[in-house]
């Protein structure tokens, strides 16, 4: 006999027979009838009309039946709620019961009645029930705080339950420690008042560590999880908690095993780099890792996520264990993918044999989208170890013999971009892709394929003839091909002009009169102008020498991967994204977003970010070190990078090719200058036109009216009128009220009046990017000059210049595009909140070796004291930290913050009556210094 | 933490559901159908899901997803462990997890759910206090209840909850004591072409039956406690003592427990056992198959229980083969081949030949099929884990300091080694 006969139904008024049931004298029948009931109510159907009759069971000493008519209840308390109230007196009865196991069972349903009547009369049994004598009521107690904060969050504010729950984390009982620990981190995940975030100090989390050890697992996954919240006051703190976590790592449990990993992954960022401490510890979490992977595959593929991560942040961690993630033919394929993902991180000189005979392995399965990204690993493991590229396009060349379509189409794709990282090395191979030509059907491959034809057309014979054949159905092909064809012809026509000229001229009036793709028009006019004006000028524009794509396009970009791996073993750490981008409701982001620590934590362990309504926006040390991506790559000049390649961050340089979303997303300035002309919203603008419009106006008045604060250069003529048809261009750099300027004087010495004008930034070392459109009086007529100011951003793409400060721009106006380059004076990008802790200036200084340490003799024309200084210097945002007298000498220590959140210290020796002041200067980026030099002894001499 | 709970069975119905906190639409499910159709097989379906408002974590057994809903940030693998943890109890309950069970046992699956989850919080996932609130249904006791009418619900209080071993209750009294330990390790491994090692690593566990009275106190000691680098423990294990002593302390549980699963690594040699030689070719219109199993490095036990089973291409339409021993199975739907071979006699080793027929007009597929083998072998553990001894103590009385008194109980070990996932490419 079993439950299933609940399910049955009888053929006539089923709701009013169970009515019956419930109403009957008999206990036995009265339980089946509830039991029916629930049995409904599971597959969904709808049984509340029941509610008073199911009530009127609830009053029974029958456990069972209790707990039945309990489910019931919280099920459809909400739909009912006046006759909720009718169970109310039978809940606050239970909760005095002698049976803690009734008391607990009462106070855990009551928080599951979602009305905010009952919740009223809840207040007082929980209060009591959170100080109960039996631990097993104080922990349910607990978790209801949770509940009742969920449905009311203020009542439990004003009624204490916060500080209630505080006390428990002092508990005797692992147990509830760890559901206060729980209630607490829900609680402060979903509510903004700072009432209910959860404090750590050292004494609870010594609490914590205590309990982590004897409770259930859950329990161990939300104290470490917790943990993972605090910030260590120094080496000490975080190599002790370090100690007493890794015990968690040999735990069954999977998720304690991945937090624990998490608390130890951030420690480690706050134990001295390269301490033998260090070292060991990451020893120790390679195997838990690799255990993980023999889980069911729904762990794997959570562990595989994370591991992801680590291996970009440690590869040392996992670089012996390559093996374990080889593929087996029944892996589900999301544990496939990810661990592909992994065997590309991991590749080295030493392993890539291994790898390779794995990847082709895998390229002969079934699978297709399986197959494809092996062929594409392969090509990134070409780019990734320079050594193994040519044991890498042998493999794609066999791969290519097999005639699989989709393996050849993807391989073309691959072997493209090998073309780019290592040119003039594998071309050899051109002719046997040609032979495959016809069985291309995907957009990416045959544009891979003219691009490659258009790239090194001087050496295939019948390129023209190629070419050609993809002109006849031009029309047909997507975008991204269409453009593709079109500079590969014009590529060609430039090598080889005398046979070619037809099909150029074709496939131009094909793409600027026959095709309705504002892209593919814009792109085709660029071409026929440059090549009818000028021939020579085309050839440095089109055959430019490209950038070679760097080996790491799809590592994660580390400040978000030092953000991510806060979070490891949460959902951001499946998502790769932080929880900001997707979580709802989510507090205050800042909880726990913070690597970082010497040189940047507010107040230690204070949890200063937690308390501050605005996060402050700190960098992890060795993260300053990093902060410019640096390609070493030549730039490529600013025009040929609006034509061929993009203005996009650099994970984009992976297709050369400027594939569609290229063009939507960076637009190159020609189509921006395009879109303002005919009204649109042009694409450099940040904000609305009319707001940016005001902003600026706003600017320019205060800009006018109170002196800026701090030192401005003044104007420099930045792009004279000789050289750009008659505009003069001037400027300088300036901050007001916290926002970044450029300011402009344009001059029109021409003799036509101008307007559509348009600015755009090349991709530079700090970021600087337009904020909003360029707003110039237009027309300017002949002999008139405007000032203008431009709002900046520093978010813009990053590329390191060099110099490092250069500034390279475009400005648009009816006549031509120009182009200058200026340098940002340096304290443009110094930030109002670079002012370090003392403690924390002090362990930064001892942090930074001394070989990071620059000396220079300034200048003090003015011999201004001490206190003028520093007030002045405050003013650019360079601040005083503590000052001292040594030896007759006075001593500033300062510290100033870059918007990339490079952090410079600085210690200024003033020798009283003397003209010149000793300055030393200490960061991680070393790069910087001379230029900080430079404006310490600009602003000081403009005193 | 976890919201909800909806278990959605192979045809795509939503049978079951439950709700900790607040009603969640069904409708939430759809995302999840969404990710489905775009996913080849069953198996295939992203655990994962994030959706406007949710976040679905499900996992796939028993032919059943087991879809979790929650609200907030959450750690995934918390509720993959516990979703995973809910279907053993329902195993351990009902013999099987599948559909029908749960549906035969809907109260107590409901029951069991509101035991396990408060407010998304676990509650009590100890199956032995679980036991303790809901007793597992036998056909005696349906039998007793329907005539007197009683429930299978505990009126008592789960003591275990709040003692310092959860994992134990108080008060087992057993006439005949007895400890059985089967130390079970499986072969994961992938051989290539040619026969050699591509991958092999060992997972290990050592499962017990434990029948003892009072609050036993037991210590495991091995010849080789250091093969065991990588281990997770039970959390009854003592791991101050496995630190220092590379002992194994622990008052069990009672009844069958993991006590430890551990790991050999790939960088220590893995002993493989049978070879597969495979000779699988295709041809326009059809092919040859010709394998054979034999024994390798097996120390000279013998192989048993050996099931060799080969996905095949779509393509392939039939086989027609002849076993030297064994039976072989063709399933054409799933185009899967199944060789149960039996024991391996070393001296005539099993094969299995014959034709392939391919569909008529079909190109001949471009990879063979890897081919996955299954074996066991008694009285072996193929890392060479060994235990030692195993001493008992018992608390007689109360007054526990100076009356530890042995106990004569049975005990035994057993060690079993089998294939995991053991695939030969072919």
């Amino acid at each position: 006999m079993t439950d299933s006969k609940y399910f049955t139904t009888t053929k006539k008024g089923e709701i009013f027979e169970l009515k019956n049931e419930l109403n009957s004298d008999k206990k036995e029948k009265k339980k089946e009838a509830v039991k029916k009931v629930i049995a409904s109510m599971t597959v969904g159907k709808d049984v509340s009309a029941l509610f008073p009759d199911v009530v009127n069971c609830m009053q029974t000493d029958n456990l069972e039946l209790k707990k039945l008519v309990y489910l019931y209840l919280m099920n459809y308390a909400k739909s009912q709620p006046d006759m909720a109230i009718m169970a109310v007196n039978t809940f606050v009865k239970d909760c005095e019961d002698t049976n803690p196991l009734i008391r607990a069972l009462a106070v855990r349903t009551m928080g599951c009645i979602r009305v905010d009547k009952i919740t009223e009369y809840l207040c007082e049994p929980l209060r009591k029930c959170l100080k109960d004598e039996d631990p097993y009521v104080r922990k349910t107690a607990a978790v209801c705080v949770a509940k009742l904060h969920d449905i009311n969050a203020q009542l439990v504010e004003d009624q204490g339950f916060l500080d209630q729950l505080r006390e428990l984390l002092s508990d005797s009982n692992p147990m509830v420690v760890a559901n206060a620990v729980a209630a607490l981190s829900e609680i402060s995940d979903t509510s903004p008042s700072p009432a209910a975030q959860m404090e750590m100090n050292q004494q609870t989390i010594n609490k914590l560590l205590a309990a982590l050890n004897e409770c259930t697992e859950w329990g161990q996954i939300f104290i470490l999880d917790a943990l993972s919240n605090y910030v260590p006051k120094d080496d000490r703190e975080a190599q002790s908690i370090c100690e007493r976590v890794t015990p968690r790592l040999a735990h069954s449990n999977a998720g304690v095993v991945l937090s624990a990993v998490k608390v130890l992954m951030k420690g480690m960022e706050y134990v001295g780099m390269e301490s033998e401490f260090v070292t060991t510890l990451q020893k120790k979490l390679a195997p838990p890792l690799v255990t993980l992977l023999s889980s069911e595959p729904e762990v794997q593929y959570v562990a595989l996520r994370n591991i992801n991560l680590i291996v970009q942040k440690r590869p040392d961690i996992l670089k012996h264990e390559m093996k374990v993630f080889f593929v087996k033919y029944n892996d589900p394929i999301y544990v496939k993918l990810e661990k592909l993902d992994i065997m590309i991180r991991l590749a080295t000189q030493e392993n890539i044999a291994q790898v390779l005979a794995e990847l082709k392995e895998y390229a002969t399965e079934v699978d297709v989208d399986f197959v494809r990204k092996s062929v594409r690993a392969i090509g990134r493991c070409a780019i990734k170890v320079e050594q193994a590229a040519e044991r890498c396009v042998s493999t794609l060349l066999d791969l290519i013999q097999t005639k699989v379509n989709y393996v050849v189409q993807e391989a073309i794709v691959v072997i493209k971009d090998i073309f780019r990282k290592y040119p003039n090395k594998y071309e050899s191979i051109i002719s046997t892709l040609c032979e495959n030509l016809e069985s291309l059907d995907e957009p990416d491959a045959r544009a891979s394929m003219i691009w490659i034809v258009g790239e090194y057309a001087e050496r295939i014979d019948n390129a023209d003839e190629l070419l050609e054949s993809f002109l006849e159905g031009f029309h047909d092909e997507s975008t991204q091909v269409q453009l593709q064809l079109l500079t590969a012809i014009v590529k060609l026509f430039l090598k080889k002009p005398t046979e070619t000229q037809e099909l150029v001229q074709q496939v131009l009036s094909l793409a600027t009169q026959d095709s309705d793709n504002p892209d593919l028009r814009d792109r085709g006019y660029i071409y026929w102008r440059l090549l009818s004006t000028d021939p020579a000028a085309a050839k440095e524009v089109v055959l430019a020498e490209k950038p070679l794509i760097s080996s790491e396009t799809d590592r994660l970009e580390p400040t978000l991967l030092d953000e991510l791996i806060c979070y490891i073993a949460s959902l951001a750490s499946v998502y790769h994204k932080p929880p900001s981008a997707f979580v709802e409701g989510q507090a205050l982001v800042v909880r726990k977003t913070q690597l970082p620590v010497r040189s940047a934590s507010g107040e230690p362990g204070a949890t200063g970010a937690t308390e501050s309504p605005v996060p402050q926006q700190v960098q992890p040390a060795q993260q300053q070190q990093s902060v410019i991506p640096s390609h070493d790559t030549a730039m490529g000049d600013l025009l040929g990078d609006l034509l061929s390649m993009d203005l996009n961050p650099p994970q984009q340089q992976m297709s050369m090719t400027p594939a569609p979303q290229q063009d939507m997303g960076g637009m190159d300035l020609l189509g921006g200058g395009l879109d303002s002309l005919l009204g649109g919203p042009s694409p450099v603008a940040g904000m609305p036109a009319s707001q940016a419009s005001m902003g600026g106006g706003l600017g320019d008045i205060l800009g006018l009216g109170i002196s800026s604060t701090t030192y401005v250069p003044p104007k420099q003529v930045w792009l004279p009128a000789s050289k750009a048809k008659g505009l003069e261009v001037s400027g300088t750099f300036s901050i007001r009220q916290n926002v970044r300027y450029m300011d402009l004087t344009l001059k029109n010495n021409a003799m036509a009046p101008m307007g559509d004008f348009a600015i755009q930034f090349n991709k530079n070392s700090f970021g600087l990017s337009p904020a909003s459109a360029l707003q110039v009086p237009s027309p300017l007529s002949p002999g008139q000059t405007a000032d203008v100011t431009l709002p900046l951003g520093t978010n813009g793409p990053v590329q390191k210049m060099d110099p490092l400060m250069n500034l390279q721009v475009a400005m648009k106006n009816n006549i031509d595009v120009f182009y200058f380059s200026c340098l940002i004076p340096i304290h443009l990008l110094f930030t109002e909140d670079g002012q370090m802790d003392r403690k924390v200036f002090l362990a930064t200084w001892k942090d930074i070796p001394d070989s990071n340490e620059v000396q220079k003799e300034v200048a003090n024309p003015n011999q201004l004291d001490p206190k003028g200084l520093s007030d002045k210097l405050q003013q650019s945002f360079i601040f005083t930290i503590a000052q001292r007298n040594v030896d007759g000498r006075d001593m500033l220590y300062q510290s100033l913050k870059l918007t990339n959140g490079i952090w410079v210290l600085a210690e200024l020796k003033i020798q009283p009556r003397s003209p010149t002041m000793t300055l030393s200067l200490k960061t991680r980026a070393l790069d910087v210094i001379p230029h900080v030099q430079q404006a310490y002894e600009l602003i000081i001499a403009n005193m | 933490m976890i919201h909800s709970l909806f278990m959605i069975n192979s045809a795509g119905d939503i049978f079951m559901e439950k709700h900790w906190k607040s009603v969640i639409s069904r409708s939430v499910c759809d995302y999840f159908f969404e990710e489905q159709q775009k996913a080849n097989s069953p198996e295939d379906v992203n655990p994962v899901i994030s959706t406007p408002h949710h976040y679905l974590i499900h996992i796939y057994r028993e032919n059943i997803y087991f879809v979790a809903v929650c609200t907030t940030e959450v750690p995934p693998l918390f509720v993959i462990e516990f979703l995973h943890r809910v279907v053993d109890t329902f195993t351990d309950y009902f013999g099987d997890g599948g559909e029908t069970a749960i549906k035969d046992n809907y109260v107590i699956v409901y029951e069991l759910l509101e035991e396990m989850l408060d407010n998304g919080f676990p509650l009590a996932t100890e199956s032995n206090i679980l036991k303790e609130l809901i007793k597992p249904p036998n056909i005696l006791r349906t039998v007793v209840n329907t005539v007197t009418g009683s429930s299978n619900l505990a009126d008592t209080l789960p003591t275990g909850q709040l003692s310092n071993v959860p994992w134990r209750r108080a008060g087992v009294k057993y006439t005949n004591n007895e400890a059985y330990f089967d130390v079970i390790e499986e072969i994961d491994a992938i051989i290539d072409k040619q026969g050699s090692t591509v991958f092999a690593d060992i997972q290990g566990v050592i499962d017990c039956c434990v029948k003892l009275s009072g609050m036993p106190d037991l210590t495991l000691s091995f010849m080789n406690p250091r093969i065991l680098d990588d281990v997770s423990f039970h959390p009854c294990v003592r791991f101050k003592r496995w630190e220092s002593e590379r002992v194994l302390s622990f008052v069990p549980p009672d009844g069958n427990f993991r006590l430890i699963s551990y790991h050999v690594g790939s960088q220590n040699m893995v002993a493989i056992p049978v070879y597969v030689k495979p000779n699988i070719s295709f041809r326009e219109g059809g092919g040859r198959f010709d394998v054979t199993v034999g024994p390798k490095q097996t120390m000279g036990k013998l192989v048993e229980s050996v099931v060799i089973t080969c996905a095949m291409p779509k393509v392939v339409l039939n086989m027609n083969l002849t076993p030297t021993q064994g039976t072989y199975t063709f399933d054409p739907v799933a185009k899967v081949l199944t060789w149960d071979v039996g024991k391996i006699n070393p001296q005539k080793l099993p094969n299995l030949r014959g034709n392939i027929s391919l569909q008529s007009g079909s190109p001949p597929p471009e990879s063979n099929p890897a081919i996955s083998v299954q074996f066991k072998i008694q009285q072996m553990a193929v890392s060479g884990l060994k235990v030692n001894r195993l001493d008992m103590y018992g608390e007689s009385s109360p007054k526990k300091s100076f009356s530890f008194e042995k106990y004569k109980p049975f005990k035994g070990v057993k060690y079993l080694t089998k294939a995991g996932n053991f695939q030969v490419r072919t």
